[in-house]
């Protein structure tokens, strides 16, 4: 036994005991071992947390693989940038000048330029026999073939505009004129009543993101609108893509470039940097679930607190007996405050494994990209963890406190 | 024989009003191969004066000497210590943890006093194959018959050679065939030097052993061995 004695202790004296030991892994295995023997309460007992942490893993993974989608969309560089025709100083439409388009090519980071035209007062209908005041909101725009390329987008059905048909009465529909017009398929046939005259439905766009307009619009050539429609050749609005390290420069030069004489009268947007800007007010809901998963956790810590208190009221027998077997009160003390957090901590992974599988169900079933940010599964059970190792620590205050003596008379 | 434990003008009372004397002035040298009966009606205070000789209680006055050592002075740490290594415990419920089998059993009594699990598992089933359990290494209390259940408890008591194994009316939940198996193994006991002692209101028992102590109102009033306790 004196084997045992430590150099600090026997200043005390030789008699002077070892000290209990207690293996930290002697410990976790311990409580694991408690915890199978009570499968179900286990269970139970760990499913608030375990639906907190989910719920606050699944909205982070959301809000992230829908920022992922949503730069893929951007592309990485957000390097689009619209020019509109605004007003001059004294308020008159200030149209831009014909050569904007071509003067802007010229500036050298531009990679790509494209003009659409809005052709005002022009309606469109299914047929001549929809009254006139029904436009359904859809707006006319001349179009030229480099659209798609320089906004990232695409058909959905039929053809986009070439230098062919931008000369005929040929029309291309926005994802959303299409669905007002009850049009989802083109056929050599499908036509609309386009002011005063049939045009045909040669092409249906998927959805651009980048410029909403478009959805709405319906989109012929630039020869046609100027013979047919009367647009003179004027752009409206060029939309242009730079070099990606290039965006601020350009856009400084822009204004004296599409229209020298009133530069004032040009405005320069980037609806990339709007619509992350979008985004990140989406994200704001991303508050309230995580306010939500936070009180899930909370109420699944009460209950952990509560488990492991009736825990120590029902196994007092055994801490009498781990103490008369030697533990000190600390020592059992502990071993409920692993319990709880081991407890705890199963029901983080759990939630954590929930939370990315239901990050995983979303973006799969809604065609983005799974992106399961690994920082959240981190707190997520670190949060877990910590949450755990509240919430045992008054049962296993009153496990220590209980007299070895009492807690054996107890049965 | 050297001492093992001396209890010496030991008491205990309650708190209450009146209070209660669980334990009054009780002397009690147990010595290396004791083999100890303490006999009594209930509420004598026979396991008041188990709690107190093993440390699970502290006197509230009076000396308590564990190996030489007297306990009184000791932090709550140190009785632990003094438990694990110098005491096993003997009680009538068994206290087996049900979701163990019975080597983890066993090896619950040595596991307060660290070492490698392997060692733990060794000597536990080494315990349970003296008590003649080393067909059932792998069983859970539940498979378990009763008298199999306590020769478990036995093991874990004697698991880390103890000097003083206590025991607290451990035949109290058995029939008499089980109950004949356990005195022969606790009487066995004292041929390695481990000293006995025994709460029981069992004559089978009493007669077991080599010396019989009798209480009655927290007194020793008999004790037919102890050369120091003749009053």
């Amino acid at each position: 036994m004196s084997a045992g004695l430590r150099a600090d202790q026997t200043q005390k004296g030789p008699i002077s005991p070892a000290r209990s030991q207690l293996r930290a892994a002697d410990l976790v295995l311990g409580a694991l071992l408690g915890l199978r023997a009570r499968k179900l309460r286990t269970a139970l007992s760990c499913l608030g947390i375990a639906i907190g942490i989910a719920a606050a893993v699944a909205v982070l993974g959301i809000s992230a693989s829908s920022k992922a989608n949503l730069l893929a969309q951007l592309g990485a560089e957000a390097n689009l940038v619209t020019v509109t025709a605004g007003q001059g100083f004294d308020g008159s439409p200030a149209p831009l000048p014909l050569t904007a388009e071509a003067m802007i090519a010229r500036i050298p980071p531009v990679e790509s330029v494209t003009a659409i035209g809005y052709v005002p007062g022009a309606t469109v209908r299914r047929t001549a026999a929809v009254p006139a005041i029904d436009t359904g909101g859809i707006s006319v725009y001349a179009a030229q073939p480099g659209l798609l390329g320089t906004l990232s987008g695409s058909v959905a059905e039929g053809t986009f505009l070439n230098a062919a048909t931008a000369r005929y009465p040929a029309v291309v529909l926005g994802a959303v004129a299409a669905q007002t017009l009850g049009i989802d398929r083109v056929r050599p046939d499908t036509q609309v009543y386009l002011s005063g005259q049939y045009f045909t439905v040669i092409g249906i766009l998927r959805p651009v993101p980048l410029a909403p307009a478009i959805d709405e619009a319906a989109l012929v050539g630039f020869p046609v609108a100027d013979s047919l429609l009367g647009l003179g050749g004027h752009a409206t609005q060029i939309y242009l893509r730079t070099a990606p390290d290039q965006v601020q420069p350009v856009v400084s030069v822009l204004p004296f470039t599409a229209n020298p004489a009133q530069p004032e009268a040009v405005q320069v947007s980037l609806p990339s940097s709007i619509l992350a800007a979008r985004a990140a007010a989406r994200t704001a809901y991303a508050g309230l679930f995580l306010g939500l998963g936070a009180v899930a956790v909370l109420v699944g810590a009460v209950g952990i607190a509560n488990i492991m208190v009736i825990s120590v009221l029902e196994r007092r027998a055994e801490i009498g007996l781990r103490r008369a077997l030697g533990a000190t009160r600390w020592q059992v003390g502990l071993q409920f405050l692993t319990e709880s957090v081991l407890l705890s901590a199963l029901g983080g992974v759990a939630g954590v494994l929930g939370g990315a599988a239901a990050t995983a169900g979303y973006a799969i079933t809604s065609g983005q990209p799974t992106v399961v940010p690994l920082v959240s599964l981190a707190i997520g059970i670190a949060v877990a963890i910590g949450v755990g190792a509240l919430a045992g620590v008054y049962p296993a205050v009153r496990a220590a406190r209980l007299a070895p003596a009492e807690a054996l008379r107890s049965q | 024989m050297r001492p093992v434990l001396e209890i010496t003008d030991v008491s205990k009372s309650y708190p209450g009003s009146p209070p209660v004397t669980a334990l009054a002035a009780a002397d009690l040298v147990i010595r290396a191969n004791d083999r100890v009966a303490v006999l009594g009606p209930s509420g004598s205070g026979k396991t008041t004066l188990l709690h107190v000789a093993g440390t699970l209680e502290r006197p509230s006055g009076g000396s308590v000497r564990i190996g030489g050592q007297e306990v009184s002075a000791l932090s709550d740490a140190e009785l632990s210590a003094v438990r694990g290594r110098r005491l096993g415990f003997v009680f009538q419920q068994f206290y087996l943890l049900d979701h163990l089998d019975a080597v983890q059993n066993v090896a619950l009594g040595l596991l307060y006093r660290g070492g490698q699990a392997r060692a733990r598992r060794a000597a536990a089933a080494d315990a349970l194959h003296r008590v003649g359990l080393g067909h059932r290494l792998g069983h859970k209390p539940a498979q378990l018959s009763g008298g199999e259940r306590q020769r478990v408890a036995i093991a874990r008591a004697v698991a880390g050679h103890p000097d003083v194994v206590l025991a607290d009316e451990p035949t109290g939940n058995l029939d008499s065939a089980a109950g004949g198996q356990i005195i022969d193994l606790l009487a066995g006991l004292a041929a390695d030097g481990t000293a006995v002692v025994v709460i029981t209101h069992d004559p089978a028992v009493a007669a077991a052993m080599d010396r019989r102590v009798v209480m009655r109102d927290g007194r020793i009033i008999a004790d037919d061995g102890n050369e120091g306790t003749g009053r």
